[in-house]
Order: structure tokens, then sequence, then C-alpha cells
């Protein structure tokens, strides 16, 4: 790796990392007082679990050896990761760590701080590793295909989106909802979440070029586009169908567009962003309205804005794919003569995740509803007194003298 | 001696302070309250959920006074805080039986 390529790369490395935490404040602000804590805690512990098992066997399961369907042991515990490998194995550790920390928003308020830990554990190897795997390991049998996922449409997005609706179909509503109101307790700490996501998302999709190229350029600038045109899109409808455009909007549809952009982002030029964008803000505002018609707890709405975010940028990305901007491109977006090939493959890719993702996400969640002593949930008085107090023994604000 | 209480909108708490001041009040009680009156509470938005927040914030204002000085209160509060719109709130008289001013162990009126 020449050394501007790999300063690009190292740099990158540290914006990923930045986004768990700033996914911790994002979805922090919107809990109730007494639960922010364990919201932030679901997230920040992402960041020493995952890092952990990744190291021992999670980059060999997505990286290692040559089968289609799912790595093997040959780099447990960084064996032959060398001078070479370094910095892919850390930029794609920081994606692992994020990946099950985007579940967290759904399940928020009313899962035990140990079943969690049980569960991003089982879930990262279980379904992270070989879905990765399929979409970026060069004989995955995804990416042998041609399906385009420049940094984690359908290996994060999608996948993180599908699993937090099979969690919550089993874990079951929060106590109350959705009688009882539970608006966000500090919307100022989710627009600050929401701006370290932005920022750190320059990192994480174009840093998935692996080089401080023009296809990195493009991706960075695709990124902000599309955040941008998404915040638009989202506030647009948000005004016209509730009357106020509002700074939780502003912030849902930034991270929608941000979503969407994530499959497309160096694949795709012009005025493509733009347009991703502001049709993935429009769509996920009308997704989170699904979860009370439908009758799933999602409490922050991982489905609506990740699932469907990520699903809206996979598929049009079957339009948009420019061979001109990435000629790594195997077959080009309708809208650029390829024809549907290519959004075939693209709806094969995110169908394969989804029924892998739901299936084996539901598979782990219920055994461990079966196996584990406390089960998955707090009983509903540790829930109504606050997880904060009963999972960590501790107050997220301590306001007066005690 | 009467207690005076009046319920009102926080942002006229200042205006009521100085109008008392002038009308020789020295001393009042303020509570940061929530509550609903006619003017119900309203509604609050969050990613197209909507939310019925009942409970409006509104100020408390806790006054002692001497049973000559009520009307002069009253017409303070009245004229300061009044905005014509619904949620302007309300004032409410009570006698007092006794006041003990703890420093000195003064009683009745002497307290005041």
């Amino acid at each position: 790796m020449e050394s501007g390529d790999r300063a690009w790369v190292l740099i990158s490395i540290a914006l990923v990392m930045f986004m768990t935490p700033g996914l911790a404040f994002f979805y922090g602000g919107m809990v109730r007082v007494k639960h922010v804590l364990a919201m932030l805690m679901l997230n920040f512990i992402c960041m020493g679990v995952i890092t952990v098992l990744w190291s021992v066997i999670g980059y060999s399961l997505v990286f290692g050896g040559t089968n289609p369907v799912i790595g093997n042991f040959d780099h447990y515990v960084l064996t032959d990761v060398g001078a070479g490998d370094i910095e892919f194995f850390s930029f794609q550790m920081m994606f692992a760590v994020i990946t099950p920390a985007l579940i967290a928003g759904a399940v928020a308020d009313r899962i035990r701080f140990s079943a969690w830990v049980w569960f991003i554990v089982l879930w990262s190897l279980l379904v992270y590793s070989p879905i990765a795997h399929w979409v970026w390991a060069p004989d995955g049998w995804l990416y042998d295909m041609g399906a385009l996922d420049f940094a984690g449409g359908t290996a994060i997005h999608i996948n993180a989106g599908i699993a937090a609706l099979a969690f919550v179909l089993i874990l079951g509503k929060r106590n109350g909802w959705p009688n009882h109101p539970m608006p966000p307790h500090s919307l100022p700490l989710t627009l600050i979440g929401a701006g370290i996501l932005w920022f750190g998302w320059f990192g994480f999709n174009a840093g998935s070029a692996f080089a401080a190229d023009g296809i990195a350029a493009q991706a960075l600038l695709n990124t902000h586009l599309a955040a941008a045109a998404a915040m638009i899109g989202w506030l647009i409808v948000e005004k016209l169908v509730s009357g106020h455009a509002t700074t939780l909007g502003a912030a849902s549809g930034a991270v929608a567009g941000l979503v969407a952009i994530t499959p497309c982002a160096g694949f795709v030029g012009g005025a493509a962003p733009l347009i991703i964008g502001v049709i993935a803000g429009a769509i996920c505002m009308f997704a989170v309205t699904l979860k009370t018609k439908l009758g799933y707890d999602d409490s922050l709405d991982v489905v609506g804005v990740h699932f469907v975010g990520g699903l809206v940028g996979s598929l049009l990305l079957g339009l948009f794919a420019d061979a001109k901007i990435n000629q790594g491109i195997e077959h080009e977006g309708l809208f650029f003569g390829g024809g549907l090939k290519l959004l075939g493959i693209q709806a094969l890719g995110a169908g394969a995740a989804i029924v892998w993702s739901f299936v084996i996400t539901a598979a782990i969640v219920l055994a461990l509803k079966a196996i584990l002593p406390g089960g998955i949930r707090p009983s509903i008085e540790d829930e109504e007194t606050g997880l904060d107090l009963t999972q960590h023994s501790e107050q997220g604000y301590a306001l007066s003298e005690r | 001696m009467k207690q005076i209480v009046a319920v009102i909108k926080p942002f006229k708490l200042d205006e009521v302070k100085e109008a008392l001041k002038e009308a020789g009040l020295v001393g009042m009680t303020v509570t940061e309250v929530q509550g609903f009156g006619r003017q119900r509470g309203h509604t609050e938005v969050y990613r197209g959920t909507e939310y019925e927040v009942d409970f409006v914030p509104k100020t408390k204002i806790e006054l002692l006074v001497d049973d000559s000085a009520v009307d002069g209160v009253i017409d303070a509060i009245v004229n300061t805080a009044k905005t014509d719109k619904i949620g302007d709130g309300k004032i409410w008289v009570t006698s007092v039986d006794d006041v003990i001013r703890i420093r000195t162990g003064e009683r009745g009126p002497d307290a005041l």
C-alpha cells in the first residue's frame, strides 16, 4: 500500500470507530431518562466485546479461506495477519463493531444487559460473519456473482435492520407501548450523535475505497450529498404529514440518507446521490410509522431507517451503478444501459441476507430466551424502575446533591 | 391574613414580580408546576407518532398578605398576567389562621 493510501485508510479506521459512540448518543437521546445509560452501554460494549471477538476468530470467519459461503479458522487470534493485512483487518473490525450496535435501538428499554452481550457474540459469529463473507470476501458467492455493496448496505444495514425485526418480535413490546407516551429525553444528544455519525460516515464510505483516489473522493461527496438530500426529503414529507419540521426528523432523515448511500457510495456519480438521498428520506419517513400500524415495537426505528434505507440504497444501485465512476462494476445499472441484470442481482443479495439474518437471529434469540437463567427481559418492575439503575446500578444525570 | 395563590403563564413571572414589588410586597414563593385547565395540553409528534401531553408548564406564586392588601395584589397580578388568551391561569384567596417568623418567633400580622 502506498503511503498516501495508507494514511487515508488509517484515518478512516479512526473515523469509523467514532461512529459507534456517535450511534450511542443518537440512540441515547431518544430513550427515556431512566434508560439512557443502558442504551449507551448496549452500543459501547460492542467496542469491547466485538473487537476481541474479531481478533480471536471473527476476521478469520469472514476473510479466511476460499469457501463461497463462510471463512475458516486460518487466522484465529491474528495468525498470519501480516504487514499487508493490518489496515484491512482494522478497518473491517470497526464495521464488525458497529453492526450489532445498530440493533440496540430496536430492543431499547427492555433487554437484560447480560443477554445482550451473549446475543452480540452469537450474532456476530453466526449472522454477520457469513453475510459479510458472501458480500466482501473475494470468494464470497454474492461478490462472485457481481453483487455490489460498496460499504455495507446489505451486509450491515439490511442485515442489522431485519435482525432487529426478528429480535423485537420475540422480545415483545416495551411495557406500556404504544399507549403510554415514550418521547425522547434529550434531542440535543440525538443531534450530537447524528452529527458524529455523519462525520464518521466519510471514513465508512470513502475509506471503503481502500485508497486515497478518485473513487474515495466520489464516495465522500456522494455521502454528504445523500445525507443532505435525505434530510430535506424527510422534512418535506414530515411537514406535509404532521405540520412541523422536527429536529428528530432532520437527524433521522440525514441518517436514512447515509444508510441508503452506503452500498452506492463508490459506484454512482452526478445527480444520483441526490436522487437516492431524497427518495430514501421520504420513504423512511413513512417506514417509521409502520410499526404502530403493524404492532411491532421497534423502539428507535432500526427497521424503518436501517432496513428500509439499506434496501432502498441497494436496489437503487441497480438503477444508478455507473462504470464511468468505478471500473470494477461488472454489470451497470438500468439507467446506464445495463438492463435489469444488476437490479436482479441486488434483489437476490438483499433477499439472501434478509432470509439468513431473520432466521438465524430468531433462532439465537429463542435459544437465549430458553437457556439464560434470567431470560432476555428484565422484570416489569425493573423495566419500570429503569434499566440504568437495575442493570448498571447507576443514574445518567445527577441533577441535585444526594 | 390571607394567602393568595396564583397560577400563571411562566413567561409572565417577571412582569408579575415587578408589579407586586411596586404594590409593596416584600416576599413571595414561586414554584414551577404542571397542570391543565380549560386550555388542556398539547400534542407532540416524534417520527410521526403523536403524543398527547396533558400537563402544560405553569408557574405558581404564593403570597401571604394582610387583609387590606388583598385587592391591590389581585389587581396587580391580573393586570400583568393577562394575555386575553385561554390558559392565563387562576388566582384564589384563602384565610390564614396564623403566621410565624421563624427567626424571631413573631406571630400574626407582625410576622408578615
